[in-house]
């Protein structure tokens, strides 16, 4: 996938990763090998993408799997998509520390989430996926 | 003095502004680094490395603290451990006494406590000095007196046999605080697992550990050697590391929805209890009745809708959806931009400053990111919508304008925590639709209802699902008010007696007088 939105098959994406994230991703992986993604809700740093090494944070039956960034899975909380499934999530990288349990995304950075509200067009592709 | 005489308070400039923490004349001093304060004392981190720390007034760094590991948390628990048989056996009178002198010393410290908050979070000292410091002093008063009062409670099954019941103190709890609100969070955690007879280590926000800091400087002589124990460094490594510990009996934790799960988890995985306070987008309500007179409930009733602002929105509790009736929506909401336009925005340390800067730069690029999606999604800003550029010192600031978006409930900016003062305003036709849209949230943390008609009050007070309905009044936080969230806003409650219970084992004995044999064997 990449910033323009659409899978390697075209496809419109839910999640996309940015090239710095992309960097910072395939980063973490050769240091601490395989990361997960999961897009948190609420208080304080709520609203941001949290990472942790692949199997940290237990997936449960009501999580939904957005798609995958730089091989890594991204997930969120199935009542949050249900209110956010009309906006793409587009994985990035800020300076500052990452706040709660996240990794972060090199020496002083953090992962963050942009957002793209979905047009009439992609809508009908997602919704006939 | 006459009123006509000049007067200048301490640690201020002639304008009454507090001098910043560490430079000349502040009422605060700062060091060049602290460390982690353990059993009593103050211990350098086991690896050596420290952090620094940024004030969000300027964005610039002005002391370090402990970037800690988790051999730093095993020394806290070490601590802890050996203190908590005593204090779990020290009286109710004692517990109390230590209670009440931590209240006492943050007392007597309350202005220099109000001025390090600020500097460090960014919140206007007008708001440390009157709400989050005597909030956090009354806090731990309120604890000394519920100990006191501290029963168990028997049961006569039967004539010969008696259950009793006693509080017996968990041990060693972790407690994890949030950025909002060092200070009173601090307190809302520690206060109640003390009064229970527990020994604590808390983790600060990684943004906010050094106001915490100070407040352990200020009660380090009047309480008991590791009875609290303070960590700091990034949650990841420590925060992980003491919620996952077998070596605690609780975890208490405020903070956003995923750190909530996986501190669950990892309470799961040890099998103890957890308490979880994970936010909220809390609705609040104004009837058109709130506009039949023009008088001080209509004053009032305006700044319950600009109390959003408060603490610059971050407030779990914030009332970031404000829900107006059809009828009168023009004319409120012309009085409340009105006033939100004479919100006076600036340095945090002048206390005449309503708004300041937000905790950190990751918060500010949130909330640019959010009032963006509010205009992809259609949402029409009515006031704000970009940073505030300010001058000097503060030109590197985290400051955001005062902004209000108006739209429908099912967008982003109305269901999602923004934490900052960044208000989602939509209407409402009616009491049925008020409570359609108020529950339309995957939150539950608090909501505001204004009306002068009390049946309609109480009918919406007990309709909304939330787990504090402020009713006509908002962003109250007295203690003995029971606070907590409905839904995915967290599971348990704070900032009551109630929390006694919560940071106790209950023994039970169960007694017979009776000298018969059961007879079965």
């Amino acid at each position: 996938m990449d910033e323009s939105g659409t899978d390697t098959h075209g496809a419109v994406a839910r999640v996309v990763a940015t090239p710095a994230a992309l960097e910072a991703i395939a980063q973490l992986i050769a240091e601490r090998g395989p990361i997960m993604f999961f897009q948190s809700g609420g208080c304080c740093d709520g609203s941001m993408p949290m990472c942790f090494a692949d199997g940290e944070f237990v997936i449960g039956s009501h999580d939904v799997r957005l798609g995958e960034v730089g091989g890594s899975p991204f997930y969120i909380d199935a009542r949050q998509f249900n209110v956010w499934k009309h906006t793409q999530l587009i994985l990035d990288v800020s300076m500052g520390e990452p706040e709660g349990f996240s990794l972060a995304a090199g020496e002083g950075r953090h992962f963050i989430i942009r957002s793209k509200v979905f047009n009439a067009d992609d809508q009908t592709v997602l919704n006939s996926g | 003095m006459t009123l006509t005489e000049e007067t200048v308070t301490a640690g201020t400039t002639a304008d009454g502004t507090f001098v910043a923490p560490g430079q000349p004349g502040s009422l605060v001093d700062v060091k060049p680094r602290y460390e982690n304060f353990v059993g009593g004392h103050w211990v350098p981190p086991v690896k050596g490395n420290y952090m620094k720390n940024i004030s969000p007034v300027t964005g610039q760094p002005f002391t370090e603290v402990a970037r800690s590991t988790a051999e730093d948390v095993e020394l806290a628990l070490d601590a802890a451990h050996a203190a908590k048989d005593a204090w779990g056996e020290a009286s109710l009178p004692e517990r109390a006494a230590v209670l009440n002198a931590i209240a006492d010393a943050i007392e007597a410290n309350l202005t220099m406590l109000a001025v390090a908050e600020s500097w460090e979070n960014g919140k206007p000292v007008r708001e440390t000095l009157a709400a989050d410091i005597p909030l956090a002093i009354d806090h731990f008063r309120y604890f000394a007196g519920a100990t006191r009062s501290l029963e168990g409670r028997s049961t006569e099954i039967d004539k010969d046999t008696v259950a009793y019941h006693f509080h017996e103190p968990l041990g060693v709890v972790g407690q994890i605080i949030p950025f909002n609100f060092p200070l009173l969070m601090a307190a809302w955690k520690i206060a109640p697992a003390l009064a229970a007879g527990n020994c604590t280590v808390v983790k600060p926000a990684s943004p906010t550990p050094w106001s915490i800091l100070k407040l352990a400087e200020v009660i380090q002589d009047v309480v008991p050697p590791g009875v609290i124990n303070i960590v700091t460094g990034p949650g990841g490594e420590i925060g992980k590391a003491l919620a996952s510990s077998p070596r605690i009996a609780k975890i208490g934790f405020t903070g956003e929805t995923t750190t909530g799960r996986l501190i669950m988890q990892y309470a799961a995985e040890n099998l103890i209890p957890s308490t979880v306070e994970l936010g909220g987008k809390s609705p609040n309500v104004f009837f058109a009745d709130v506009m039949d007179e023009d008088d001080e409930f209509l004053d009032k009733a305006i700044e319950g809708l600009v109390l959003y602002a408060f603490n610059k929105g971050e407030v779990c509790t914030c009332p970031s959806r404000a829900l107006v009736q059809e009828s009168i929506y023009e004319k409120f909401m012309a009085r409340c931009l009105d006033r939100i336009r004479k919100i006076t925005q600036g340095n945090p340390l002048d206390p005449t400053t309503m708004i300041g800067a937000q905790n950190s730069a990751q918060q500010l690029e949130k909330i640019e990111g959010y009032v963006d999606i509010g205009r992809q999604e259609g949402a029409e800003v009515l006031i704000g919508g970009e940073r505030t550029d300010l001058d000097g010192a503060l030109k590197n600031g985290y400051y955001y304008e005062p902004t209000v978006l108006k739209g429908n409930n099912g967008m982003r900016v109305f269901q999602e925590e923004i934490f900052g003062p960044v208000l989602a305003v939509t209407t409402f036709s009616d009491e049925a639709d008020a409570v359609r849209i108020a529950n339309d949230t995957l939150y539950g943390l608090g909501a505001g209802v204004w009306t002068r008609n009390g049946n309609l009050a109480y009918r919406m007070g007990r309709a909304i699902k939330a787990g504090r309905v402020w009713t006509n009044c908002y962003h109250l936080y007295p203690a003995g008010a029971a606070f907590g969230g409905y839904k995915i806003s967290g599971v348990g409650r704070e900032n009551h007696q109630m929390m006694l219970e919560h940071y106790s084992q209950t023994k039970n004995l169960l007694v017979s007088y009776s000298t018969k044999p059961l007879g079965f064997f």
